[in-house]
């Protein structure tokens, strides 16, 4: 039987197959969900912010792009799982509101979103897929069975990426 | 760089925040009565320091879909404030606004582009309520944007103050307000003055940092 478990805002968890982890309500956040297909062992992390070297307040490494996946990657190569394979794909950094993108509430989903993507070129992990940005919050599910990261949102289809 | 900070906050600034929280939500409670012409009661405001990562969930279930009204904050206090309400509330509120032309109280139907407009001009009126109440009691100028409006999952919505206040620490100022006639709403308050915004309020109501 598969268990279902919830990773909160500024959170990361890992999970083995046949296992789901989940974040609800995804907003201007990142869901960075790493998948290693040999052992199927899953991570999933649900970041805040960028970066972590511009905040004087950097004690919680799972807040942060930077901190929270190379935090994600060591706990996944810990349970066993092989850097060579792993893979990711992301979800999240709408833009809840219509403001301006000059404002840091504008443009704060955009910046996760390439934060995110840049510390995993750095760590050489392939991103697979991809649903960012626009302005609907997310709530995603990633299968460790499979590897499939699935995308509920309010009044949309579900969709597996 | 501001000098206060939520994470090291003594009781008398939470009371000062505490006593905005309250005769803000009073203006705007007010405002809200004169415009449904409804003789309103309203309950002393809750307000709470949460943790950033429990923001979320603070109002109800992350995943359940609530109303959110964002504006920004110009002039002398620069940042932004939020306005929240459950969907329940919010179509009661519009309903009423447009007397019984709205859909009926079933949370389960979309807002029509007219009702979201509603929504929008309750929230611009609750909200300008709420700044004005601040800045005749710190004597700043404050002036409010227009409203944006977003309908979703609660924690997405969540995540816009969450994020702000992230930044400088790891506690978020939530102020809940309870109104109404036969119907009781609740509404949500977050303010997100920019970081030193938060030393002009409190150095211009006489408070030492």
């Amino acid at each position: 039987m598969a268990e279902v478990i919830k990773v909160g805002m500024a959170d990361l968890k890992i999970a083995k197959n046949p296992d789901i982890l989940t974040t609800l309500g995804l907003g201007s956040c990142i869901g960075i969900a790493v998948w290693d297909p040999m052992t199927k062992i899953g991570g999933l992390a649900h970041i805040m912010l960028p970066d972590s070297t511009k905040i004087r307040n950097n004690s919680n490494i799972a807040k942060f792009a930077d901190t929270g996946i190379d935090e994600l990657i060591r706990l996944m190569l810990q349970a066993g799982a092989n850097k060579n394979k792993l893979v990711a794909k992301i979800a999240g950094g709408a833009r809840m509101f219509e403001v301006s993108g000059a404002t840091t509430v504008g443009n704060i989903g955009e910046k996760n979103a390439i934060a995110s993507k840049e510390k995993l070129k750095q760590l050489g992990i392939p991103l697979l897929a991809e649903d960012t940005g626009l302005n609907y919050g997310r709530t995603v599910e990633l299968d460790c069975s499979n590897g499939n990261y699935l995308i509920k949102a309010v009044g949309k289809q579900v969709k597996t990426i | 760089m501001g000098k206060f900070s939520f994470d090291n906050m003594n009781s008398m600034y939470l009371d000062v925040l505490r006593e905005i929280g309250n005769i803000g939500a009073g203006n705007a409670t007010t405002a809200i009565a004169n415009m449904l012409n409804l003789a309103i009661n309203m309950n002393v405001p809750n307000v709470e320091l949460r943790a950033v990562e429990d923001l979320g969930g603070a109002i109800c279930a992350e995943d359940e879909t609530i109303v959110g009204i964002f504006l920004e904050v110009q002039q002398d206090i620069t940042g932004s404030m939020m306005f929240l309400m459950k969907l329940d509330s919010a179509h009661y509120l519009v309903n009423r606004l447009m007397a019984g032309m709205g859909s009926e109280n079933d949370p389960g139907v979309e807002f029509s582009e007219m009702e979201l407009s509603a929504l929008k001009e309750i929230g611009n009126i609750i909200a300008g309520s709420y700044l004005s109440a601040l800045s005749t009691m710190t004597n700043l100028t404050i002036a409010p944007s227009i409203p944006f409006i977003s309908v979703d999952m609660a924690a997405a919505i969540l995540s816009v103050p969450a994020i702000q206040f992230g930044q400088f620490g790891d506690n978020a100022l939530l102020i809940e307000t309870e109104f109404g006639d036969d119907v009781m709403i609740d509404g949500y308050f977050i303010l997100l003055p920019d970081e030193d915004s938060y030393d002009k309020i409190l150095s211009s109501l006489g408070i030492a940092l």
